[in-house]
């Protein structure tokens, strides 16, 4: 093969690009904006993991200016595609405020949408969850539900008009990995709409074992900002998102029990 | 708050809320864009809420006059996951 022909990542596309509601996205990895040691590591971190939707909080402005919490001094929304969140929200009506709070700040009508119905365990309440769906969709609000790897749930979440499911590899901040990734299959092959993983990746290995249960994309915020080196960590996500892409795509060898000689058997020396 | 109260506060030129769940007390016929300049803050960075409603009309906020007792939250985006 001549030097000019050698097959690089950017000329194996992808047959299935990643768009969600219609709006196409340069990236399968979106991230949050949370938890770093300082807005400068922030943005370096979210540039290098290559994300175009990052995810953010509506919180009270501090009054007292002791912090500079707001996020949009350092982020430029022209250049990512902001999605709010309902993050601390405990029931339907407390997230709805959210995110109308989040629409009226002008720049789209998506919202990642939180029920949170343990403060152990930051598991939904998929009842709230889903009673929020509807509401927000009755709005004209693009939903994305962050849920559990329950089926059942994402195919209501799904039938009450949800743009994209987000079920979790294992608890929001615990960095377990995928817990159960017969459950997160199952839910790819019987949505329609896509499926984000979100939270519980706690490094590249995580992010790649879930990108090859052939899911649409993934949400991390602590698995890249609580690392030792953030912003490397964030390049080492990026390589294991599109790589995990790739091995879904490229579809894995059958496993065997017993091995299989890679090296011929005949024209051994001395046969 | 009692008749007495509003009274007290009309004649002491101040407007008494709750903002963002503290007290706080603004001139007398402040309009919501007085009290953000009064802040500092810029009306295209955070989302303001009075008494539940969400003022999504930003020309506006210069002609909405502040009342006695009003409850005002004033947010905006912070890093979240």
């Amino acid at each position: 093969m001549a030097h000019a022909d050698v097959i690089s990542p950017a000329t194996l596309s992808d047959p299935q690009p990643f768009a969600i509601a219609g709006h196409e996205f340069r990236s399968r990895l979106m991230v949050g904006t949370g938890k770093y040691a300082s807005n400068e590591q922030m943005i370096d971190a979210i540039e290098a993991s290559g994300a175009e939707v990052v995810t953010v909080a509506v919180r009270r402005v501090d009054l007292d200016r002791s912090k500079d919490e707001a996020i949009l001094h350092h982020l430029d929304p022209d250049r990512y595609f902001l999605l709010a969140n309902t993050a601390g929200c405990y029931n339907a009506s407390e997230a709805i405020r959210y995110a109308r709070l989040a629409r009226a700040a002008g720049f789209n009508e998506w919202v990642k949408l939180e029920v949170i119905g343990d403060q152990q365990t930051l598991l939904p309440d998929t009842e709230g969850l889903l009673e929020a769906t509807k509401t927000l969709v009755g709005e004209g609000f693009k939903v994305l539900a962050y849920t559990n790897d329950d089926l059942i749930t994402a195919l209501k979440l799904e039938d009450a008009g949800a743009v994209a499911v987000m079920p979790l590899a294992s608890p929001i901040g615990s960095g377990l990995g995928m817990l159960n990734p017969y459950a997160i299959r199952t839910i790819k092959q019987r949505l329609s709409v896509p499926v984000i993983v979100d939270a519980g990746v706690g490094t590249a290995s995580d992010a790649c074992i879930v990108m090859e249960q052939g899911v649409d994309g993934i949400l991390m915020n602590t698995g890249i900002a609580a690392a030792q080196d953030p912003v490397r960590m964030a390049v080492a996500m990026r390589a294991a998102v599109e790589s995990g892409r790739n091995a879904y795509l490229a579809g894995r060898m059958p496993r065997r029990e017993v091995a299989v000689p890679s090296s011929p058997t005949t024209g051994m020396l001395g046969s | 708050m009692s008749v007495s109260s509003l009274v007290s506060e009309h004649a002491s030129g101040e407007v008494v809320l709750t903002l963002n769940g503290a007290r706080h007390a603004a001139p007398s016929g402040s309009t919501v864009a007085d009290l953000l300049a009064s802040l500092e803050l810029d009306a295209r960075t955070v989302v303001i809420e009075r008494n539940g409603t969400i003022l999504r009309d930003r020309d506006s906020l210069a002609k909405i006059e502040l009342s006695p007792g009003d409850t005002i939250e004033i947010v905006h985006f912070v890093g979240g996951g």
